[in-house]
């Protein structure tokens, strides 16, 4: 998709104005914050599959060349092909071959956060092929020809109301006067229309939670069970999934699941875990008759000799979006591009620049929620910090705030002209606001005072304040 | 396309250089890895005794939205299904695996009963299959996919049956990889898994309106478990 990541304090101003959305991301902050501590602390075991997880996957990408390897070499000898793409175009090029190929007219695809990555449906749609997303949360953004605005719950930004006009709008054939006030309703008005799509398919495109070395097989974890129905129906199953999704063995991706719904939804397990290899064997009864995977790296082997590796450990649990109050009061779509929240703010300035994106990893109040959440143990902070230093390493900062800290810089290193400086501010501003104790605006504090007052200095320093302690005064 | 991957491997290949790895180390610590199969922490309710784990597995499976009938022997199984049936009010007819084991429960008892093996047609309203395992420790049951298993049939009904032994019931998901495993050795196809392998745990389900939960978004909108508590046999 086109990124509006440059656009993010505007993107973040509309956002925090809008009503409508407050309503919506309610629902984030009350919904799964307390499910999953529910659910985490019904596993006393859960701190030490946090530790094991996260070493299964620092232990793939140390070895991450010789376990594509195997991995490769397991897909075809069950009858399957690994594309390998170095970028979305070449992804995008990959998947419409084997779609012409296949005569495709329509696609249903499961949801996939790397086709998003790649803009797959676009690609589609331009080369006269419809693709169909089956998952409830993505077939409405589809209606509504939006982004996904959280990686596991891409509608999260909508209210039910909504949802009904946009049901209203594009199921013509259906009695305008049927009610579809309750969500129940709205859920099999969809299943209705969407039975059909997936029993007309001529392609379903998937994506991947895990791949596994052992075995040559993708995971797909859902709770719809519309992966399943896209991936078994159609006469050719397509998994699109990133290189660093490899996990070894089938141990090591039980280990994984464990932690992984517990910190997406609070569930203990999804309702439908499915591990697919291959296409259908000669005496099975139904399933596909290719089995192909896209293996995309855009970026990803960049990443892996340098301070973001860690992020590749990432299982797109949504976890430190769901716990991160600048996503609860924004939403995902201000993050301007794919992937939101504190996860989008270390991921997206490595996958489309930090030129693009340099304003996402300053979104964030380093409160350290998403790191302590974080089932993989990924120090998402640190790494928005590693970020902000290249941004400034790199002139991208604005010039005001460089000016400002340059000035900073100066005076931090000659303590005694920092604290004269110090001394005459504050003293200039006590007296400035001796009579209202607070500032309603001030120059150059303008950032600050447009939310909220800024308190007078009430006298000295801290340092001198300090100081006089020390001497045995009243401080 | 082998361009794209001799550019990234190449690229994968110098990172894991640059951490001085030895390679012929690096090789035997994926090779050992691959072949022990280590297991994480196994959680402690997954290690309980066999009767235990059976309470437990239909204990967790009820909690999300399936329901249990627990019968003496398989030929209880088919008086099961069609109280179950009738008791939601769901049509006689049924789509069964073709599973040796399934269609030899004694169906001719329930006359009322239409019962046809095969995959799952669009218009099927309720399936029935056998499983390969349950796991205990969130109430998951495992299919596997194959001629005795279309996969069709565990999501294309609006009302998917399945029926399971209770010395089928293991504590974690690694028990049942190890039977998994064990069974491909005894059939002569070591190290191969099935097509597909489903674990499914309660019926379909979505929260994507407005995070308010509902049952059956694709999948089934049931999900029922008749558990044969005499399981040491053959199944039939």
């Amino acid at each position: 998709m086109e990124s509006t990541a440059h656009a993010f304090k505007d993107n973040a101003r509309a956002a925090v104005a809008d009503p409508q959305l407050k309503r919506a991301l309610a629902h984030v902050k009350t919904g799964f914050i307390g499910k999953r501590a529910k659910a985490v602390a019904r596993l006393p075991e859960f701190e030490a599959l946090r530790d094991a997880a996260r070493d299964i996957k620092d232990h793939t990408l140390d070895h991450l060349d010789l376990y594509l390897e195997r991995y490769e070499a397991r897909v075809a000898a069950t009858g399957g092909q690994v594309h390998w793409c170095a970028d979305g175009a070449a992804a995008r090029a990959a998947v419409l071959e084997i779609c012409q190929r296949a005569g495709a007219k329509t696609v249903t695809k499961g949801k996939s956060m790397i086709a998003e990555e790649i803009a797959l449906n676009e690609h589609l749609e331009a080369n006269g092929i419809t693709p169909v997303e089956t998952d409830l949360g993505e077939y409405i953004i589809q209606l509504r020809h939006e982004p996904p605005s959280h990686i596991i719950a891409p509608a999260v930004h909508l209210t039910k109301d909504l949802i009904e006009a946009d049901f209203r709008a594009r199921h013509m054939d259906l009695p305008p006067g049927r009610s579809l006030e309750e969500p129940r309703e709205l859920v099999d008005e969809a299943r209705q229309v969407l039975r059909r799509r997936f029993l007309e398919a001529d392609v379903g495109i998937t994506g991947a939670n895990f791949l596994i070395a052992e075995t040559g097989s993708s995971v797909i974890v859902t709770n719809e069970g519309n992966g399943d129905l896209t991936q078994v129906l159609p006469r050719v199953h397509i998994v699109v999934a990133s290189l660093e999704k490899v996990v070894p063995t089938l141990e090591d991706v039980s280990t994984i699941l464990r932690v992984l719904a517990r910190s997406a939804t609070g569930q203990e397990f999804s309702t439908y875990t499915t591990i697919s290899t291959g296409p259908r064997r000669p005496e099975d009864p139904d399933g596909p008759d290719e089995y192909h995977v896209i293996l995309l790296d855009n970026g990803r082997s960049a990443m892996l000799g340098n301070e973001f590796r860690d992020v590749l450990r990432c299982i797109r649990c949504g976890a430190c979006m769901n716990h991160c109050p600048v996503y609860h009061a924004i939403g995902g779509h201000a993050y301007g591009w794919v992937y939101p929240g504190p996860i989008g703010a270390v991921l997206t300035p490595a996958l489309i620049g930090i030129e693009e994106a340099g304003n996402l990893p300053n979104a964030s109040t380093f409160c350290g929620r998403c790191e302590a959440v974080c089932p993989m143990r990924i120090p998402l902070p640190r790494m928005m910090r590693h970020w902000r230093e290249r941004e400034f390493e790199r002139h991208l900062t604005p010039a005001a705030a460089r000016g400002g800290l340059r000035l900073w810089a100066f005076l931090a290193r000659r303590p005694a002209l920092y604290g004269l400086a110090t001394r005459l501010a504050i003293g200039a501003l006590g007296w400035a606001g001796r009579r209202a104790g607070r500032f309603r605006s001030l120059p150059l504090a303008g950032g600050w005072t447009r939310h909220r007052d800024l308190p007078a200095p009430e006298g000295r320093t801290f340092r001198d304040a300090w100081a006089a302690r020390d001497r045995g005064g009243a401080s | 396309m082998s361009d794209a991957r001799d550019r990234i491997m190449d690229r994968l290949q110098r990172a894991r250089a640059r951490r001085g790895a030895d390679d012929a180390a690096a090789h035997a610590a994926v090779d050992g890895r691959l072949a022990a199969r280590t297991r994480g922490p196994i959680p402690a309710r997954a290690q309980l005794d066999p009767a235990a784990q059976v309470d437990l597995f239909v204990a967790m499976a009820e909690e999300q939205a399936a329901t249990v009938t627990r019968v003496a022997g398989s030929d209880d199984v088919p008086a099961a299904v069609a109280a179950y049936l009738k008791a939601h009010n769901l049509p006689p007819r049924l789509r069964i695996a073709p599973d040796a084991a399934i269609e030899a429960l004694p169906w001719a008892a329930q006359p009322l009963l239409s019962v046809a093996a095969g995959r799952a047609e669009a218009d099927d309203e309720v399936s029935l299959t056998g499983a390969f395992a349950g796991i205990a420790e969130t109430g998951t049951l495992m299919l596997h996919s194959g001629p005795a298993g279309p996969t069709t049939l565990n999501f294309l009904p609006e009302t998917h049956m399945v029926v399971l032994r209770a010395d089928q019931v293991v504590g974690a998901y690694e028990d049942a990889w190890d039977r998994t495993r064990a069974a491909a050795r005894a059939a002569g196809r070591e190290g191969a898994l099935p097509r597909t392998v489903n674990f499914i745990t309660g019926p379909s389900r979505t929260a994507d309106i407005e995070q308010t939960i509902q049952l059956g978004a694709h999948g089934p909108r049931r999900l029922h478990i008749v558990l044969v508590e005499d399981g040491a046999g053959d199944g039939s």
